[in-house]
């Protein structure tokens, strides 16, 4: 297990788009794990995409377990996911380890479900809202080389529907 | 070391004054940091983090025709700049009600017993001209529980019959 550098922006690698995972073999399992250890090594985080590690690979881990007052679905690794619904919005606070030192706000979907496969390489899929929800759409932004602050919201965008995040 | 001020800027609210000022700054070889820019009550403000090889006196003299032509106030502050340190909010309070006097310092005045570090504030008044109300919103970092908050907070609510809504903000680190 290594523990992955993290490219930061303006780095051109966030802008591709990454291909699909076409097998789940002993290189795919072998970085999956470096990835965990990465996100694990960084306090407050609850997700991590591949391309910020610079692997253009459609790989992104989420745990939001560590928010326990929010619902989820504890520690996820979701190879090749697609949101196939989505419903609601809302604004909240996004920060990026591939943006350091800038928090903003940004409209998600409040509802969304997700079909994926897990490191296993078994079709998993979740409904997810709220917190959960918003890191997931973040990390799939990645894999499209979109990051949060291509979508914000004015800082006095303040009357808008909300959420407590 | 380029040494950091704080400009101030205030004027009657007109298109182009933030790319006039900019332009004239730029042109003197100023690096602008971060900035807080508002239109309030009709008046166009500006707190603009300024770097520059200039004393303050040669930064005036850079403002002074600007100042004159596009009638706005301005004042220069030396500062010690500390870019890249922000505190993040843990923290939010929307506050409403019918306008009256003193509602900003009887709700700051509970948050700043319980060391309540307010990072933005924002508030305006709305309704109409009658019967205005006045909306404020506060984001800040306490040390301090919620229900904490929550207790202080709620004899303002019955006393002084305005909503105060707080709410924990989670940031999401992805």
């Amino acid at each position: 297990m290594a523990k992955l550098e993290i490219l930061v922006y303006p780095d051109e690698r966030l802008r591709q788009v990454s291909q699909p995972v076409k097998a789940i073999d002993n290189k795919i399992v072998s970085f999956i794990s470096d990835l965990e250890e990465t996100l694990s090594s960084l306090p407050g985080c609850v997700g991590i995409a591949a391309p910020q590690v610079g692997l253009l690979e459609r790989i992104i881990i989420v745990d939001v377990s560590s928010r326990p007052k929010h619902k989820n679905h504890g520690h996820l690794v979701l190879i090749n996911p697609v949101i196939t619904f989505s419903a609601g919005n809302s604004i909240g606070r996004e920060g990026c380890l591939s943006v350091p030192e800038y928090i903003g706000k940004v409209e998600r979907s409040q509802n969304i479900e997700v079909e994926a496969q897990n490191e296993f390489g078994d079709n998993v899929n979740y409904q997810m809202e709220g917190y959960e929800a918003r890191a997931v759409q973040h990390e799939i932004d990645h894999l499209d080389g979109k990051l949060f602050i291509d979508s914000l919201v004015g800082k006095r965008n303040v009357l808008k529907k909300r959420t407590n995040y | 070391m380029q040494n950091w001020y704080m400009l101030t800027l205030v004027g009657k609210d007109r298109p182009g004054i933030v790319a006039e000022v900019s332009q004239t700054l730029f042109e003197a070889g100023g690096n602008l940091g971060e900035a807080s820019m508002a239109r309030l009550g009709g008046n166009f403000t500006v707190m603009l983090m300024l770097q520059i090889e200039t004393e303050k006196e040669g930064i005036k003299k850079l403002l002074q025709p600007l100042g004159e032509r596009l009638g706005l106030f301005f004042h220069i502050d030396e500062i010690i700049g500390t870019l890249h340190h922000h505190v993040e909010p843990n923290f939010r309070l929307s506050v409403h009600g019918a306008d009256q006097v003193g509602i900003v310092a009887m709700v700051t005045g509970v948050l700043a017993k319980l060391k309540f570090n307010i990072l933005n504030l924002e508030s305006d008044v709305g309704g109409n001209p009658e019967k205005p109300i006045y909306i404020m919103h506060i984001e800040g970092f306490a040390d301090c529980s919620h229900s904490n908050l929550e207790k202080s907070i709620k004899p303002l609510i019955n006393e002084k019959k305005i909503i105060i809504h707080l709410a924990p903000i989670d940031t999401m680190m992805g």
